[in-house]
């Protein structure tokens, strides 16, 4: 039965891209009447509904479009020519035509629409003889590219017919002797309808593509190819083939990469000149066929509706379905590797997140809960992401479920952040333990979903409020093939950095210029902002560099955060194709797949979010006594600074743009308050010990930390940049005084949190009017020099 | 019906695999190292367009994984329709071998052969030991 479902859907589907562009054709043949072409297309768009119908039992359907043809076929012939009358029936042929298949595809059947008046209405039309050939003779001398349509024209149209039934077999005998003779013979109509409706995704597109083509041989030529329209431009191609065109696109990437290699060695012009070319070709070619796997996120999309009503209704739950994003494209690859974990994902939001009608009344939610279904780009990736309005995941029941599972340890536990936790659903002892999920509701086969994510390059991860509801998003790549990447060198070894991750490159001078060390992390100061630096040796766990003079910095975007990995050297951008690399590699987490480069050589493709979060568990091991508890989810990065008086202070490291030190002589008093010649600009300046009652303590030099707003900076005063720590929200203390929000602890010494805004209104009280446009355009402004500069 | 077996060398030890899962025999290749891997895996190789992994049976088998300056030969197997590269110190004939001369491990074999040997071919001169190769190729 579901397979019977499957072909009515495609025929709906089809038939209502061939209705539109039957509307179209209708209405220009009004004003074009005697156009073959559109008469041709308008003719096989009905004989190919007619057919499908006849053969999926929709008698009216067969009936309606069966008239239809008839006067369609004698108009095409020349037998009739086109009136007023007779488009006004036509196209209310096609309302009906519309009707009758919205009818199917929401009840599946005709259901009570009456289709007699209109099939009476054109028989009268086809039975008037003043409406006929009789009247107005179809071979006018005055229709310009009429003249010839006698019986060679006749030909050439069972010729058309000939060439376009190619794909659907046998149907070429019959087809040409049936419209030749413009009288479809109900037994020939019999014979071929299986076939249609055995393939009838393939049945009317190659019709009106090749429709065109042999009238293009007339008179009417130019008419002809301005006819043209997208539909009929377009083809169908089976999949295999498209996904074998796709590998050997591939490994000519890779073979043209071999041979520019070779070229650029052997320094031959010629062999450079014809590499050249080749190479062009190559990513033309690539280009292309790339194009044509990108399909609407739509095509996985249109299950949802009628399987979220299926499910719903089976457990009881009332759901409506938001679709955000349909038209978002990614590779058909991708898009059927995601088929299942988003059918499992929206299974799971419904059967787990969205309560019973009673449980959403009692807490106030209404009856029915929302689903919600987002895609959009960012970043050279696809998300995706299913929300729900229902009850959401207790990390708590998780927690205690996987200390019970033995997956977890009470004291691992304890140092997860409540994000941490509910990633344990992707583990997979949590999904087939049956018992979790009876109490938890949740984790049924989630690290199916992650392997299949993973296994595209993709990432999943899931978020949740208690009693709100939960998001699941995936992130996944717009395509899995070919990818441009920068190769690096590490240690002697080379690595594919995807360039999706890659924001620019930073050369290091002999002077280190812009490197610095907060606590033992080392940052750059990246035009104002600070840089989390991570060494590849140390990520890969080579031996320690001597020196960090040459190396470059690959300024990187990863999970919505930036760093700097340090490189030995980059050796060349290249297009890779990423190559399945065996499961024990890939479960090493470092590693996204592996390539071949020009060289012949097997290179590992970095796992740059991967990457990252290995960096950042080197960076909590390296600053001792780390406050373990931080999460990476809701913490945020803190400056912290000591003020004299042994008081730390720490501040949202957002905020700062910059940490210099200068000697304390470059303080100047105007008009009773600090200020500082900085930049070329005089810079109001706030000394945190006084301003906290810490009492002033000079030194000879000073750590200025630097906050810029729009064409507006304020400079703060601390005695020593301490640290850069991770802070989480809960952690805070209430207790706080002026200038103060709370407090932390880090490294086992309470850390005052510095009220930033307040601190930096003391030295420029109108700092925080400056208009955000006038913010936004410096910061682009900076950008695009950046750009330059890189 | 004779068992044929794929036999080679390791620290002076005759092993053998079923010659049906070997695809072929090949000198050791350029091949790419992979950080943080288990010390089983030597390293990627281009094997005519595929990565393919190979894996140090020696390290497998319990003892030292193979030096910069050794020179293995790979024996590529198949698993499960892919090709994997096990790296072995010599790559012997192919041997037919007798089913009755088939007998268990001895169990005073190493234990970290226990786990990888289905038996023993006890021949004239010396005894060949019969590896699962899909366990061996496991990492």
């Amino acid at each position: 039965m579901d397979a019977m479902d499957e072909i009515v859907r495609e025929f709906v589907v089809e038939s209502y891209e061939n209705l539109d562009q039957l509307d179209q054709d209708l209405v220009a043949l009004e004003s074009d009447a005697g156009s073959r072409a559109l008469l041709s297309s308008v003719f096989r768009t009905i004989h190919t509904i007619k057919g499908t119908s006849g053969f999926l039992a929709f008698s009216n359907l067969e009936s309606l479009t069966h008239v239809g043809e008839n006067l369609l076929a004698e108009l095409r012939d020349g037998k009739r020519e086109m009136t007023q009358l007779t488009a006004d029936v036509l196209l209310k042929m096609v309302d009906a035509v519309r009707d009758l298949l919205g009818s199917i595809e929401s009840t599946g059947t005709e259901g009570t629409i009456d289709t007699a008046p209109v099939v009476a209405e054109l028989q009268a039309v086809l039975d008037d003889p003043t409406g006929g050939a009789g009247a107005t003779p179809a071979p006018k001398a005055d229709a310009e590219d009429e003249a010839p349509a006698d019986a060679e024209e006749a030909l050439s149209e069972a010729m058309g017919a000939l060439h376009v039934s190619d794909e659907d077999d046998e149907d070429d005998e019959e087809l040409p002797a049936e419209e030749a003779a413009a009288e479809p013979a109900a037994e020939s109509t019999k014979t071929i309808k299986p076939k249609i409706g055995k393939r009838p995704a393939d049945a009317p597109a190659p019709a009106p593509a090749t429709a065109a083509a042999p009238a293009e041989s007339k008179p009417g030529k130019v008419e002809e190819t301005a006819v043209r329209s997208a539909a009929e431009q377009s083809i169908r191609v089976d999949v295999d083939v498209l996904d074998a065109l796709m590998r050997h696109v591939g490994e000519l990437v890779l073979a043209r990469n071999a041979m520019t290699n070779l070229a650029a060695d052997m320094d031959d012009p010629v062999l450079v000149r014809a590499s050249q070319r080749l190479s062009l070709i190559a990513t033309e070619l690539q280009q292309g066929v790339m194009k044509t796997r990108m399909q609407p996120i739509d095509h996985v999309w249109n299950k949802v509706p009628r399987m979220v009503r299926d499910i719903s209704s089976a457990l009881g739950r009332k759901v409506r379905l938001d679709m955000v994003g349909k038209d978002t494209e990614l590779d058909r690859g991708v898009l059927e590797a995601i088929k299942d974990p988003l059918t499992h994902l929206i299974r799971n939001a419904i059967d787990h997140g969205i309560e019973t009608p009673e449980t959403r009344t009692k807490v106030g939610k209404p009856e029915q809960g929302v689903l919600t279904l987002k895609a959009y780009h960012q970043g050279g990736q696809v998300v995706i992401e299913i929300t729900d309005d229902g009850k959401g995941i207790d990390p708590e029941v998780i927690a205690s479920k996987a200390v019970e599972k033995n997956l977890k340890t009470a004291a691992q536990i304890e140092a997860m952040s409540p994000q941490d936790i509910l990633q344990l659903l992707f583990l997979p002892g949590f999904s087939t333990a049956e018992k979790v999920t009876n109490v938890s509701g949740r984790g049924v086969g989630m690290d199916v979903v992650k392997t299949k994510i993973d296994g595209i390059g993709g990432v999943v991860d899931v978020q949740s409020t208690p009693g709100t509801g939960t998001t699941w998003r995936l992130r996944i790549p717009l395509t899995l093939a070919i990818m441009p990447a920068l190769t690096v060198e590490s240690a002697s070894e080379t690595f594919a950095i995807p360039q999706v991750n890659l924001l620019e490159l930073l050369a290091i001078d002999d002077k280190l210029t812009g490197i610095d060390h907060v606590g033992d992390a080392p940052v750059y100061r990246l035009r104002g902002h600070l840089l989390p630096l991570v060494d590849l040796r140390d990520v890969l766990g080579r031996e320690k560099r001597e020196s960090l003079e040459g190396a470059v910095i690959a300024v990187l975007q990863a999970d919505g955060g930036r760093f700097g990995l340090l490189v030995d050297k980059v050796r060349n951008t290249e297009e890779i194709v990423a190559k399945p690399i065996a499961a024990a590699i890939k479960t090493i987490g470092l590693y996204a797949g592996a390539t071949l480069l020009g060289d012949g050589s097997v290179t590992l493709i970095l796992d740059i979010p991967a990457v990252a979060r290995r960096a950042l568990e080197l960076t909590e091991t390296q600053i001792e006594g780390h406050d373990e508890t931080a999460g990476r989810g809701d913490t945020e990065q803190m400056l912290v600074v000591s003020v004299g008086d042994g008081r730390q202070l720490a501040m949202p490291l957002g905020a700062v743009t910059r940490l210099e030190r200068l000697p304390a002589t470059v303080l100047e008093t105007v008009g009773g308050a600090s200020v500082m010649q900085y930049r070329d600009r005089i810079t109001p300046v706030v000394d945190l010990a006084q301003m906290l009652g810490a009492g002033a303590a000079f030194r000879e030099e000073l750590a200025f930390v630097v906050c810029t707003r729009g064409d507006r900076t304020v400079a703060l005063i601390a005695n020593e940049v301490v640290d850069i720590v991770d802070s989480s929200a809960e952690e805070r203390s209430e207790v706080s005084g002026y200038g103060l929000l709370g407090s932390i602890v880090v490294k086992d010494k309470v850390t005052e949190l510095l009220d930033l805004e307040a601190a930096v209104t003391a030295a420029d009280a109108s700092f925080y009017e400056v208009d955000d446009t006038v913010f936004n355009e410096s910061q682009v402004a900076e950008l695009i020099g950046a750009g330059k500069g890189a | 019906m004779l068992h044929q077996l794929a036999t080679f060398k390791l620290d002076d030890r005759l092993y053998g695999v079923d010659v049906a899962r070997v695809q072929e025999a090949l000198k050791i290749q350029a091949h790419t190292p992979v950080p943080h891997a288990p010390r089983t895996v030597a390293g990627l190789v281009n094997l005519r367009g595929q990565v393919v992994l190979m894996v140090d049976l020696r390290a497998r088998l319990g003892r030292e994984p193979y030096g910069p300056d050794d020179e293995p030969m790979m024996m590529v197997v198949n698993i499960d329709g892919e090709p994997i590269s096990l790296l072995v110190d010599a790559v012997g004939d192919v041997l037919e071998l007798d089913p009755d001369t088939f007998g268990p491990p001895p169990p005073t074999l190493e234990e970290s052969l226990q786990e990888l040997v289905t038996g023993v071919y006890s021949m004239e001169d010396e005894l060949l030991l019969s590896l699962d190769v899909d366990l061996a190729a496991q990492v």
